[in-house]
């Protein structure tokens, strides 16, 4: 038999109709609900009059708009909470499962998924949301869609789909102590560019991706999409067969394990072929942090910003010029003295119980800069925060002098009133720092927890190696 | 739905001279609260085309505009065809994007790439996104700016750009989108009247290989 990437494998595995330009109707096996990418969709069956495929392929949950302070209150912004309701009552009106808000399971989309085991290895698994990619990380096709596809996904179980060439980024050797699964995704992007990978499926491979936990993994695979790709994936091992164990949406008994004997052949063969390939080497990457309006405008916290009038690419340089006026930054400065005013440690990049411990272990036992005016830490479900409370990280948070806050999307794109205002600048955990993400005018610098946890205590960037010792 | 279908389009030109535009900055995120599908033409690039903050629901008449922004320009006040830079629509995959462009009057976009969710999410709203040459794209920015009232032509039936002076540039589509835009098409209504049958074989078959995937929840 010819060997297969994985891709190949979950591709073939899901093909309905394989049309002759090499596109396919493909079978999804879970789509992801949330309230801002759904309502059209829904409103699209009702004047139809049509009804979801198969209501069980769907879960739903509240997380864009959700505000992170009390969720027994009501929600105050009348125009969110009409969307918020919205999605209430059309899983109530076509049956399909939610978790709103006041649910303990309720979260940010793409932190509820695995942690319920809705994702399984080997699904394709849609939400209209670009993030999606995140999924992946555990042997899963999947990724975002839009609103249109959302109504195909609920009328008709399936997709038309192009099918994607595949990239390998195999990276070799361990990251650094400190150095983190972020650093690595933001440091890829740095160098392929964000749109390198575009009409690629990437797979992330080596030493340094199988030594990554799940949550490291997911954080990983969340941000393909910044670096193009529609989506991302690891290769099925036991740190995802331990992970997906016992979870509520996992199967058990004799379909567990037949369902595992199955997931074991989730990776890609030996010899199969890639249709781009890069090699990364994990020993050589630095924290990284943001400075730019893109994530490929990126640099390792040592470096200093960069001087548009060495870049030869005319378009290049030109974005360059405007990112830095608009990040009103200076060329040779230093990234360790950007001064920062705001924190966010959150979002279904980096709201997970291990981002949280991470940026726990930095601020134990200190306190947060006086030039900062908000340190947020939201977590990303309702069950991350109880775990997280549970070990007495809200207390090390709390003591620090951040917010602990309720779960949701919150200032990665301010959507609810978590947001940056014109000319503040943000530490920020999240995926995105284009113009005007965290509310028009601010400013995001992205970088780990640890990274944003340490800028939260100096005020400004530090290298979190010598912070936490090498 | 049905969609408004794309046949042969020829319009204005609007220079939108800046890579990597992404779909935060086609419409902001305030805009997404939304659950209707129209609307959005308004508040399309907000941030860059209004010097104060939009908000949902905003009367725009009165607005204050940036008079730096290209589509604040009378020149291009009619524009229908947007030509861009390179991986114009990247980010989130919110539909809204296309939306917005769609209300605003644009019905194709060219430029040198897209990213591929809001490609995608194009031609299920009758805008034609097209791909060309980056040299090509240069030389047509070049053209907008030497000339008032710099038209294109973009036939999809034929898959090519045709300038005022005759150049035509060809462009690539696949069959499947192609054949939804021309003819307008529900796209869930041809799924659900060609490949029914197929979806069911293949949930049966699927239902003897990975059981777990059709267990009750």
């Amino acid at each position: 038999m010819t060997p297969k990437t994985l891709y190949d494998k979950l591709w073939d595995a899901h093909v309905v109709t394989a049309y002759d330009d090499g596109s396919a109707l493909l079978y999804i096996d879970r789509q992801l609900l949330h309230e801002v990418t759904s309502p059209q969709a829904f409103e699209g069956l009702r004047l139809a009059g049509r009804k979801p495929w198969r209501l069980d392929a769907n879960l739903a949950v509240t997380d864009h708009n959700v505000p992170t302070t009390a969720h027994t209150e009501p929600v105050a912004d009348p125009v969110a909470r009409l969307q918020i309701e919205t999605l209430d009552r059309n899983c109530a009106e076509f049956g399909v499962t939610e978790f709103g808000m006041g649910d303990p399971r309720q979260g940010i989309v793409h932190v509820v998924g695995p942690e319920q085991g809705a994702t399984l290895p080997g699904m394709t698994l849609v939400c209209g949301d670009s993030h999606t990619a995140t999924h992946g990380a555990l042997g899963t096709l999947a990724f975002g869609i839009g609103t249109s596809e959302v109504e195909h996904v609920l009328a008709t179980q399936t997709l038309v789909q192009q099918k994607a060439a595949r990239m390998l980024i195999r990276v070799d050797g361990q990251l650094a102590h400190a150095v983190t699964a972020k650093d690595l995704i933001l440091a890829i992007i740095g160098r392929i560019g964000t749109a390198g990978g575009t009409g690629y499926a990437i797979e992330f491979a080596g030493e340094a991706v199988r030594a990554l936990s799940m949550e490291g993994r997911m954080t990983l695979c969340n941000m393909a999409i910044e670096a193009g790709a529609r989506c991302g994936m690891v290769g099925v091992d036991a740190i995802t067969i331990d992970y997906v164990r016992g979870r509520p949406y996992a199967p058990q008994g004799e379909l567990w394990e037949r369902a595992v004997a199955n997931w074991r052949d989730l990776v890609t063969d030996d010899g199969a072929e890639f249709d781009r390939i890069e090699v990364f080497d994990a020993t050589a990457i630095e924290p990284q942090v943001t400075w730019g309006t893109s994530p490929e405008m990126v640099a390792g916290v040592g470096a200093v910003i960069p001087d548009p009038r060495q870049v030869e690419d005319a378009v290049r340089a030109d974005a360059i010029r405007r990112a830095l006026e608009y990040m009103d930054l200076q060329p040779g400065m230093p990234l360790t003295q950007i001064p920062i005013d705001k924190v966010f440690i959150g979002s279904c990049t980096n709201a997970r119980i291990e981002d949280l411990r991470e940026a726990a272990e930095v601020v134990r036992g200190r306190r947060v800069s006086e030039r900062i005016q908000q340190a947020l830490v939201v977590p990303g479900s309702g069950l991350v925060k109880r775990q997280a409370e549970a070990e007495g990280l809200d207390r090390v948070f709390s003591e620090a002098g951040f917010e602990w806050r309720e779960p949701g999307c919150s200032m990665c794109l301010g959507m609810n009133p978590d947001r940056l205002n014109p000319g503040e600048r943000c530490a920020s955990t999240s995926n995105r720092n284009f113009e005007g993400r965290q509310g028009q005018g601010g400013r995001t610098h992205l970088a780990s927890p640890a990274m944003a946890a340490a800028a939260a205590l100096y005020g400004h960037f530090v290298d979190i190696r010598d912070e936490l010792g090498g | 739905m049905s969609i408004e279908p794309f046949n042969r389009h020829t319009g204005l030109v609007a220079p939108l001279d800046r890579a990597n535009v992404d779909t935060d900055a086609i419409i902001p995120k305030q805009f997404l609260k939304s659950v209707q599908r129209t609307g959005f033409g308004p508040y399309l690039f907000d941030e860059w085309r209004y010097l104060d903050h939009g908000e949902p629901g905003m009367e725009c008449s009165q607005r204050p505009q940036n008079p730096d922004f290209v589509l604040n320009q009378p020149r291009y006040a009619a524009a229908t065809v947007l030509l861009a830079r390179a991986n114009f629509g990247c980010g989130s995959s919110r539909e809204h994007a296309p939306w917005a462009l769609r209300d605003y009057g644009f019905r194709a976009i060219v430029a040198p790439s897209f990213a591929d969710i809001f490609y995608s999410n194009c031609f299920k709203n009758g805008l034609l996104p097209v791909v060309l040459d980056e040299g090509v794209v240069d030389q047509l920015f070049q053209a907008v700016y030497d000339a008032s009232d710099y038209r294109l032509t973009i036939d999809l039936p034929e898959q090519v750009v045709t300038t005022p002076h005759g150049d035509a540039f060809p462009f690539t589509v696949d069959p499947f989108r192609k054949r939804m835009l021309l003819e307008g098409l529900d796209e869930i209504g041809v799924t659900l009247a060609e490949q029914a049958e197929a979806i069911r074989a293949y949930e049966q078959r699927r239902a003897q290989e990975a059981p777990w995937l059709f267990a009750a929840r």
